[in-house]
């Protein structure tokens, strides 16, 4: 499945609830299954500073795909985390880097992503693109 | 006996324009009071007033117009001295809020009295306005910060206090009701103390303005300080109050224009109080909305505004309560205007953003206030704060929503 594809999905999935708090509940049912940040990089070495809510964000490279891991202590951030991952994990670097994750804007939850929420999710996303250029530069070296 | 009329939340409620709006469709139920009050429309109309009417620059102009303002922003100084008990108009001096009075404090009260290793006295559950100025002022002359311990309810360590009085600090600064925890400072007995140990003392009323009848002349404080924007009126205006004895004492804090008396090339003489704390053009639309604000509550009665705000609180704090796995941040047994809490185990970025998606507005987070997050061991709470147009009607519904919130979180 592309991003893009994914991205359908998940706007299908949310398309069902008309009610902002069953959306939630779906969004924090969502963040169950984050694949969770190995406990040793859970250090402040991963620690991406939302001053309000905290996220731990880790990426592997292998075979040529990024594959990411994460948690945090809130549970509506987790469930777009989780959001964020189920589109980006698995991914070659320039897929990472080019997707525009309008999606968020659609299923209405682009306002978790305003530098004004400081929940951390803003910089999540440019840590993940960052991770994703990192590992493209090692892989034209 | 003369009996006061009912208070009546929601007639005060229609003076508000703001508080009758729908977010996300829902009727918005505003409860983030002690970030910033709403505006009633007499405020709003009198800044409408001043900019189609009366707009002009200040004192010394011959003109009408500046002589009309300059007459009107000096009512305004005498309206703000009497609201707050004060002796003498010009003993009120209008800053740009509480953060710039505090600041003005710092700069100018430590250029008079601090020296090297001297000390600074404030509590532990200061909001970072009346903490960051002071632990700076310290830091310049190597000197140090003493901070007043609270016990586990939140409430002040009367004997520590005094305790650290013993070091000599320059000023004793501490608030009267706190930010974060809502608990009401025994600032009477505190003034005591502190002057029995000859210290002076600054009082931050940015929580207290709105809440409870302030007398500084009974009180007997040095200082006090507030924001117009806590107690109904306009952003970008604030107030010290200061005793004249220290205002002349003290050295001018900004220089510019209207602070100054003669000035040559190798030097100045600065004007009389209060304009020599007022450097460059004020911000005479707020000042004027401050009057109305301040004119507008005493029409309502403060004290009948804190009795009426004293039960509702009473009320949310059982109600809250009473929730399964709830727990209030601050359990300090004289409380006003502010309620923290967290729901069960989970973050209160999450309590907060369901919160606002029915309609309530609340705050989240350390409320600029981290020690004191320190203190409780939490990352933040939610915090509701009440004014006097909240109803027992929004306290109950705030209640419910926190219960649906629970119930999805925990």
């Amino acid at each position: 499945m592309t991003i893009e594809q994914t991205e359908q999905q998940i706007i299908e999935e949310f398309s069902i609830f008309e009610d902002w708090l069953d959306k939630y509940n779906y969004l924090i049912e969502c963040g169950k299954d984050v694949p969770l940040i190995d406990a040793r990089y859970k250090t402040n070495n991963y620690l991406i500073s939302g001053c309000q809510s905290r996220v731990w964000l880790h990426a592997d490279f292998i075979d040529g795909k990024v594959y990411f891991t994460a948690d945090s202590d809130a549970v509506i951030t987790k469930g777009i985390i989780y959001l964020l991952i189920r589109v980006l994990s698995g991914r070659r670097p320039d897929e990472i880097i080019g997707a525009s994750l309008a999606f968020l804007e659609v299923i209405g939850l682009k306002e978790h992503l305003s530098p004004t929420r400081s929940n951390g999710l803003l910089s999540m996303v440019k840590q993940m693109k960052l991770y994703a250029q990192v590992f493209k530069l090692k892989m034209s070296n | 006996m003369e009996t006061l009329p009912a208070f009546r939340a929601e007639t005060i409620r229609n003076d508000f324009p703001a508080l009758h709006q729908k977010v996300y469709n829902k009727p918005l139920v505003y409860l983030d009071n002690a970030a910033t009050t709403q505006k009633p429309s007499v405020v709003i109309q009198r800044l409408s007033d001043y900019y189609a009417n009366e707009n002009c620059n200040i004192h010394r102009g011959v003109h009408y117009l500046s002589q009309q303002a300059t007459a009107a922003f000096e009512q305004a100084r005498a309206v703000t001295a009497r609201f707050i008990g004060a002796q003498k108009a010009h003993e009120v001096i209008f800053t740009k809020g509480t953060t710039e009075s505090i600041n003005l404090m710092a700069d100018s009260l430590g250029r008079l009295l601090m020296k090297n290793g001297g000390s600074v006295l404030i509590t532990g559950m200061e909001h970072h306005a009346n903490l960051i100025p002071w632990q700076q002022l310290c830091l310049q002359h190597q000197g140090k910060l003493l901070v007043t311990r609270l016990n586990e309810k939140g409430e002040i360590d009367l004997d520590h206090f005094a305790e650290l009085l013993k070091q000599g600090p320059v000023i004793a600064a501490f608030a009267h009701i706190s930010n974060a925890l809502g608990t009401i400072s025994p600032v009477a007995e505190m003034i005591r103390l502190a002057h029995d140990a000859g210290v002076p003392v600054l009082i931050d009323g940015a929580q207290s303005i709105a809440h409870c009848p302030v007398d500084v002349t009974e009180l007997d404080c040095d200082f006090f300080v507030f924001s117009g924007h806590k107690v109904y009126a306009p952003m970008g205006v604030g107030v010290l109050y200061g005793k004249e004895e220290w205002l002349l004492k003290m050295p001018p804090y900004q220089f510019g224009g209207e602070m100054v008396d003669q000035v040559s090339f190798e030097k100045t003489s600065f004007n009389d109080l209060p304009f020599k704390f007022e450097a460059g053009t004020p911000n005479v639309g707020a000042v004027l909305g401050l009057e109305t604000a301040l004119n507008y509550l005493n029409r309502i009665g403060v004290a009948a505004v804190g009795a009426y705000e004293h039960s509702l609180i009473e009320h949310a704090l059982a109600k809250l309560s009473a929730i399964d796995g709830l727990r209030v941040v601050g359990q300090a047994a004289q409380r006003a205007s502010v309620i923290s809490f967290l729901i069960g185990d989970s973050h209160p970025y999450d309590g907060g953003t369901l919160l606002d998606k029915m309609g309530f507005a609340v705050r989240t987070g350390h409320h600029c206030a981290q020690p004191v997050m320190d203190i409780f061991g939490v990352p933040g709470t939610i915090r509701a704060s009440i004014a006097m147009y909240n109803t027992f009607d929004e306290v109950d519904r705030l209640c419910e929503a926190v219960q649906r919130c629970a119930t999805m979180l925990t």
